[in-house]
């Protein structure tokens, strides 16, 4: 019986093209949704197992296309945004940004959007020293020795540095723990139910609304307060508050800033915050890497230097440990587009109004481009391997015209944060090994707990 | 030699306009790269090499005449 293998290929059309093969084992009416919700990894590497380098899986009533291996990945990367557009393929987002903002905005204000000045090369030195002293912060509550929480230590200091350095300083300083756990809540919103509708009373889709609504109660406030001491204040809170229409009304309500704020801390939270728990967890599992990264930094900072300046700097055996870890655990495990005009590749034809998927997750452990792919294995990024070149296989930050745009930022603050945490504390797993992973029923991945470890302050 | 950029990649960060201002521009309106210069002297060698190096979207080579 045939179920497990993928429906027999469609006769080729008049143009000599044919659609994709579908993956077989699908549920009437659901496709392959609960698998997804389920073990969406495991989902996508069938696809690539079953049907090749391209495969339609069905999520719900939403037919999506993987691409994978190289070639077909760069057809992907490469392919202009006119063709595949991005806006379309994440409808889980849209109830997290509201209405009007960056996805349910049209292309061109979109690419406006991009030229974001704050990540350009000049501004890194004054993100360290923000991040450096974030971090610092943030341990000082710690005691001589204890555990804490990855996720939500994490979480909440990511929240910090990407407030202050993308919205400004004293917006930041506004803020507390309850907002870092209004904003885990709305990224725990993201289940994969959206394909049927982002809107379904579900458990997890009314702990989205309900965070949200939290964080547009606190800017609200954060905007009276600030009215109410005449305080004058600088940063783009400030100045989006005072834009007015043309009849004198204000241009943007708090639900809408907060939508904004929401949408540009968005990319770069759960991301950096799962990456270093993850470079933290298998630099534990593996003790001579945190060694040789340990005495690398002691060395380093040797000549008295601050974060700012040393983050900034090659910094070869924290740098790989953390690639490493973004091979095996990319926070994105896919990468999605909806199909504007048919898209060809290698003989197959992909309608408009199908989406095309690219799984980071699968890529990246291609045992064709990475030598004992399941292996965390740092060297690999070290002279003469350098495995990482290659653009569209090492792909936990994407690839082409979408690249993450956040990428070199955030290196930066991984190595600011690790420069900080491994120079002040020893760690230890506070878990079994293997016991460590992400929890993967919600589109944005996260830790799953528990995932503690233990500290104890160096030198004490 | 000669400098390749591939603009399906370039994102305008502008490290290689730090590294080597000689060779690289910024497009305002692109924002993207803009090479000065294509074909470099010799003595801006490393410095071409640190940019291709440090580009955050691997979007430049160095090509050999």
């Amino acid at each position: 019986m045939s179920l497990a293998a993928p429906a027999p290929e469609a006769p080729a059309a008049p143009d000599g093209l044919r659609p994709p093969p579908v993956l077989g084992r699908g549920l009437p009416g659901l496709g392959h949704l609960l698998a997804l919700r389920r073990a969406p990894i495991a989902l996508m590497q069938r696809v690539r197992d079953e049907c090749g380098d391209v495969g339609e899986m069905r999520w719900a009533g939403q037919r999506v296309v993987l691409l994978s291996g190289e070639k077909a990945q760069e057809a992907f990367f490469r392919a202009p945004e006119e063709q595949l557009d991005q806006a379309q393929a994440y409808p889980f987002m849209k109830p997290i940004f509201g209405a009007g903002v960056v996805f349910d905005a049209p292309v061109e204000q979109r690419k406006q959007a991009i030229k974001n000045r704050s990540l350009r090369d000049e501004f890194m030195r004054g993100h360290a020293e923000v991040i450096a002293a974030e971090t610092e912060r943030m341990t000082a509550r710690l005691g001589h020795s204890g555990t804490f929480d990855l996720l939500d230590f994490f979480s909440e200091l990511t929240i910090y540095t990407s407030s202050s350095c993308l919205l400004g300083r004293e917006f930041r300083e506004e803020l507390g723990p309850d907002f870092a756990v209004a904003y885990k809540e709305l990224e725990r919103g993201t289940d994969a139910f959206a394909y049927v509708n982002p809107h379904l009373p579900l458990p997890s889709f009314r702990t989205r609304d309900r965070a949200r609504a939290r964080l547009v109660g606190m800017v609200s406030e954060i905007i009276a307060r600030r009215e109410r001491e005449r305080r004058e204040t600088g940063d783009l809170l400030h100045a989006l508050v005072r834009l007015r229409q043309r009849d004198g009304t204000p241009r943007y309500g708090a639900d809408q800033i907060t939508g904004m704020f929401i949408a540009m801390m968005f990319a770069g939270h759960h991301t950096t915050s799962g990456t270093a728990a993850w470079t933290l967890i298998e630099m534990l599992r593996h003790p001579e890497v945190l060694a040789g990264v340990a005495s690398e930094l002691d060395a380093l900072y040797a000549d008295g230097r601050e974060v700012s300046y040393q983050a900034l700097r090659e910094i070869p055996g924290l740098e790989s440990a953390i690639k490493e870890a973004l091979r095996l655990h990319p926070p994105l495990i896919v990468l999605l587009r909806k199909v504007l005009h048919e898209f060809r590749y290698a003989g197959f034809r992909i309608d408009a109004g199908k989406l095309v998927a690219v799984s980071p997750a699968v890529s990246n452990r291609m045992p064709e481009n990475f030598r004992d792919p399941e292996r965390y294995d740092p060297s690999r990024y070290g002279p003469g391997r350098e495995e990482d070149r290659q653009s569209f296989a090492w792909i936990p930050f994407g690839a082409g015209r979408h690249r993450c745009v956040g990428a070199a930022f955030a290196l930066m603050q991984l190595k600011a944060i690790f420069s900080v945490l491994l120079r002040g504390f020893e760690f230890e797993m506070a878990e079994p090994p293997e016991s460590y992973r992400n929890d993967h029923s919600k589109m944005v991945v996260q830790l799953q707990h528990p995932c503690r470890v233990r500290y104890r302050r160096r030198g004490v | 030699m000669r400098v390749r950029v591939d603009f399906d990649l370039c994102q305008g960060h502008g490290v290689c306009r730090n590294e080597a201002p000689e060779v690289f521009g910024l497009d305002a309106e692109r924002q993207q790269v803009v090479v000065l210069d294509e074909q470099p002297p010799e003595s801006l060698r490393e410095k071409v090499k640190a940019a291709v190096r440090f580009c955050p979207t691997q979007a430049l080579q160095i090509e050999e005449d």
